[in-house]
C-alpha cells in the first residue's frame, strides 16, 4: 500500500501554484513560528520544569511566559487559569468529561449543541453512557444555536453548557455571550465552556467579556504546531483530571511539558494579533472574493452557513450540487489546490457531515460540500488561481456524474 | 463520522483522471443503476450485447468517489469483449486487484460496480424472456450489497428526513 500512496503523490503533476486551504484539518507552520520553535529542542529551555537544575529553570521560565502571554490574549485573570493540554482535542474532553465528574454531586445535565465539534459529541456520548442526560441544542439553516430552546434545556440538575464560539465548518459566530446570559438566569451554578478554536485570532476572544467558565484554544488552528492546545478555567471552577501519570507545572495534564511546542503557540498568537485587524481584513476580503467568485461562476451551487460578520473571517463552505465531494477534493489536487469534504465517502462511517445535515442540508448537498480556510498569507493570485481551478474540475465531474441538473 | 486515511494506488488516480469508456450509451442493449445520490454514490451501466451474447461495448456514468470511478472504468474493461455467461462471473476482488487494490473502506465501490452489472445482465435475460442455466434466481452477494447500500441510503434518508422536519416543527 505505501509504494502505491509514493507513486500517487508523484503522480501529480507539476502545476504553475500550490494553494492549500485545508486549515481545518491541519494547517502549514509559517517559518516565523519554526524558528521560534527551533532553538527549544536542543539549544534551550529543553529541561524538565519540575527539576531543579538550570535546563529545568529555563524551562519553567518559558512556560510562565507563555502562559502570561496566553493568558492576556485570551483574557485570563491570570496564569492559573492557563492550562496546556496536548491538542484542541484533549482540552475538549477535559472540559466535557472532567468538568462533569468534579461536578456530578450537583446534578447530571448537559447541554450542547447540535453541531459541536466531535471532541465534544463523542466526549458527550460517553458522559450519557454513564449516566448524565445530555441534551442537544438545534441550530437554525444558518447554523446559529436556537436560543430559544435554551432556557427549556436548563434546570438546576445542568451542571454544564457546551456552545462553541465559532463553528469550525460553516462558520457560523455563535451568540455566546447571550447563551451565557440565558444559562446562568436559569441556573448561575450552570458552568458554561466554549470552543473558540476556531474564533481565536479571528474575532475578539476574551473569557471575561464571553462570560463563561472555560474556553478551549488550538493552536494549530492560528498556523501554529500541532500538538498543543489550550484551555482555560476561570478560578474556583472544579475540573477533574482524565490521565494520570506526574504532574508538573500543567495540573490538568501529566507528563513532561511540551516547551517547544508551546513557544510555537504563543509566537503565532503573536504573529495572529500583532497586526490583528489588517489580518482579518485581508482574510475577510479573500474569503469573499473566494465565496462570490466560485457562487457566480459556478451554477448548482449553495453556500453553507452565514454570510457577512456573523461568519468567521476566513471560512468559505459550498456544495456542489452533482458533484461528490471526494472526488472534488481529488481533482482539485492534482490542480494544485487542496481542500476537503464532508462528504461521506472521506468518512468511515459513511454518513455526511453532522454540522451539515444539522443545517438541514439534503445528503446529496452534504456529500458535495467542500470546506475552505483562508489566512492571512493567501494573495489575491491564489484566490484568482483557485477561481480558475474550480469550475474546471465540477466541469469534469458533473460530466462524469450520471445525474444531471438544470445546468448539466 | 471519523476519518480513514485513504491511500490509493496510482492505477486508481490514473482512472479517475482519465476513465476508460465513460459516458452514457444511446444504442445501448440494456442499462442498470446501482447506489443512491444519498449514499454519495451511484453508478450507470451501458451494455450493448450482440446476437452471440457478447458484450460488443460498456461504457458508464458514476456520481461518487475516485474509487468508485476508477472501479466503473475498470468493471467495463473487464467485461467488454466478453459473453455474458463469462461477464456474470467477474468478481469484485477481480475489479479491486484490476485498479491495484482498494482500502478496506473502498471495497463497497467495486461490489456496487460488480453488482450493476450484473443488474443489467438480469436485465438483459428477462426482456429476452429466456433465462440461461448458470444464472440462478437467487442473487449474488454483490447485487444484494448493492440493494443493502440503496435500502440503508433510504432509510438514513429517511430518519434525515423526520429529524429535520421535527426541527422545522419546533420552530
Amino acid at each position: 500500500m505505501f509504494e502505491s500512496v509514493e507513486k500517487l503523490i508523484k503522480a501529480h503533476e507539476r502545476v504553475e501554484r500550490e494553494v492549500y486551504l485545508d486549515s481545518e484539518n491541519s494547517s502549514v507552520v509559517p517559518a516565523e513560528v519554526v524558528e521560534a520553535m527551533v532553538p527549544y529542542f536542543s539549544e534551550k529551555a529543553y529541561g524538565n520544569p519540575t527539576v531543579t537544575h538550570k535546563l529545568g529553570w529555563m524551562a519553567y521560565e518559558t512556560i510562565q511566559k507563555a502562559s502570561e502571554r496566553v493568558a492576556g490574549y485570551a483574557g485570563a485573570s491570570s496564569i492559573e487559569e492557563v492550562n496546556f493540554t496536548p491538542s484542541e482535542t484533549e482540552a475538549n474532553n477535559l472540559a466535557l468529561i472532567g468538568t462533569a465528574l468534579a461536578n456530578r454531586k450537583k446534578g447530571n445535565r448537559i447541554v450542547i449543541s447540535e453541531i459541536e465539534p466531535l471532541s465534544i459529541i463523542f466526549s458527550s456520548n460517553i458522559l450519557e453512557k454513564y449516566g448524565f442526560e445530555v441534551q442537544k441544542i438545534p441550530v437554525d439553516k444558518e447554523g446559529f444555536v436556537r436560543l430559544e430552546n435554551l432556557p427549556s434545556a436548563v434546570d438546576e440538575k445542568t451542571i454544564l453548557v457546551s456552545i462553541m464560539l465559532i463553528n469550525h465548518e460553516i462558520g457560523t459566530v455563535e451568540p455566546i455571550k447571550e447563551a451565557v446570559e440565558i444559562v446562568k438566569e436559569k441556573n448561575p451554578e450552570a458552568l458554561f465552556h466554549t470552543d473558540a478554536s476556531d474564533a481565536y485570532g479571528r474575532i475578539p476572544v476574551n473569557i471575561e467579556n464571553l462570560g463563561v467558565d472555560l474556553m478551549t484554544l488550538s493552536s494549530y488552528k492560528i498556523l501554529g504546531p500541532r500538538g498543543v492546545g489550550v484551555l482555560c478555567v476561570r478560578e474556583g471552577v472544579n475540573v477533574e483530571r482524565l490521565l494520570e501519570g506526574q504532574i508538573g507545572t500543567q495540573k490538568l495534564w501529566p507528563g513532561v511539558e511540551n516547551v517547544p511546542l508551546i513557544v510555537g503557540f504563543v509566537k503565532a498568537s503573536e504573529l495572529a494579533f500583532k497586526s490583528f485587524d489588517q489580518n482579518v481584513f485581508r482574510m475577510r476580503k479573500r474569503r469573499d472574493r473566494l465565496m462570490s467568485g466560485i457562487l457566480e461562476r459556478i451554477s448548482e451551487t449553495v453556500l453553507n452557513g452565514p454570510r457577512g460578520d456573523k461568519r468567521a473571517p476566513d471560512n468559505v463552505n459550498i456544495s456542489f450540487l452533482h458533484c461528490e465531494g471526494e472526488a472534488l477534493t481529488i481533482e482539485l489536487s492534482l490542480k494544485g489546490v487542496y481542500v476537503s469534504s464532508g462528504s461521506a465517502c472521506t468518512r468511515l462511517i459513511l454518513q455526511p457531515s453532522h454540522v451539515l445535515t444539522a443545517i438541514g442540508r439534503e445528503f446529496e448537498e452534504a456529500h458535495g460540500s467542500v470546506l475552505m480556510k483562508v489566512t492571512r498569507y493567501h494573495t489575491e493570485d491564489d484566490v484568482e488561481y483557485v477561481l480558475k481551478a474550480f469550475p474546471q474540475a465540477v466541469k469534469r465531474l458533473r460530466a462524469i456524474s450520471p445525474i444531471k441538473g438544470g445546468a448539466g | 463520522m471519523s476519518r480513514a486515511p485513504l491511500p490509493y494506488s496510482s492505477k486508481i488516480l490514473e482512472l479517475f483522471k482519465n476513465p476508460k469508456n465513460l459516458g452514457r450509451m444511446e444504442d445501448a442493449t440494456v442499462s442498470a443503476v446501482a447506489g443512491s445520490p444519498a449514499c454519495g454514490d451511484i453508478i450507470a451501466f451501458y451494455l450493448k450485447i450482440n446476437e452471440d451474447e457478447v458484450i460488443e461495448k460498456a461504457s458508464f456514468e458514476s456520481y461518487g468517489c475516485a474509487a468508485n470511478i476508477a472501479t466503473a472504468s475498470i468493471t467495463t474493461e473487464l467485461v467488454k469483449g466478453k459473453k455474458l455467461e463469462d461477464a456474470w462471473k467477474v468478481s469484485w476482488k477481480e475489479v479491486a486487484d484490476e485498479v491495484g487494490g482498494l482500502p478496506t473502506l473502498k471495497f463497497h465501490c467495486g461490489i456496487l460496480s460488480v453488482g450493476a452489472v450484473r443488474r443489467a445482465i438480469r436485465e438483459f435475460y428477462k426482456r429476452k424472456g429466456e433465462k440461461p442455466s448458470w444464472l440462478h434466481d437467487e442473487l449474488t452477494s454483490e447485487e444484494k450489497h448493492a440493494l443493502e447500500e440503496e435500502e440503508l441510503a433510504r432509510v438514513l434518508s429517511k430518519k434525515l428526513a423526520t429529524i429535520q422536519a421535527k426541527k422545522i416543527g419546533r420552530k
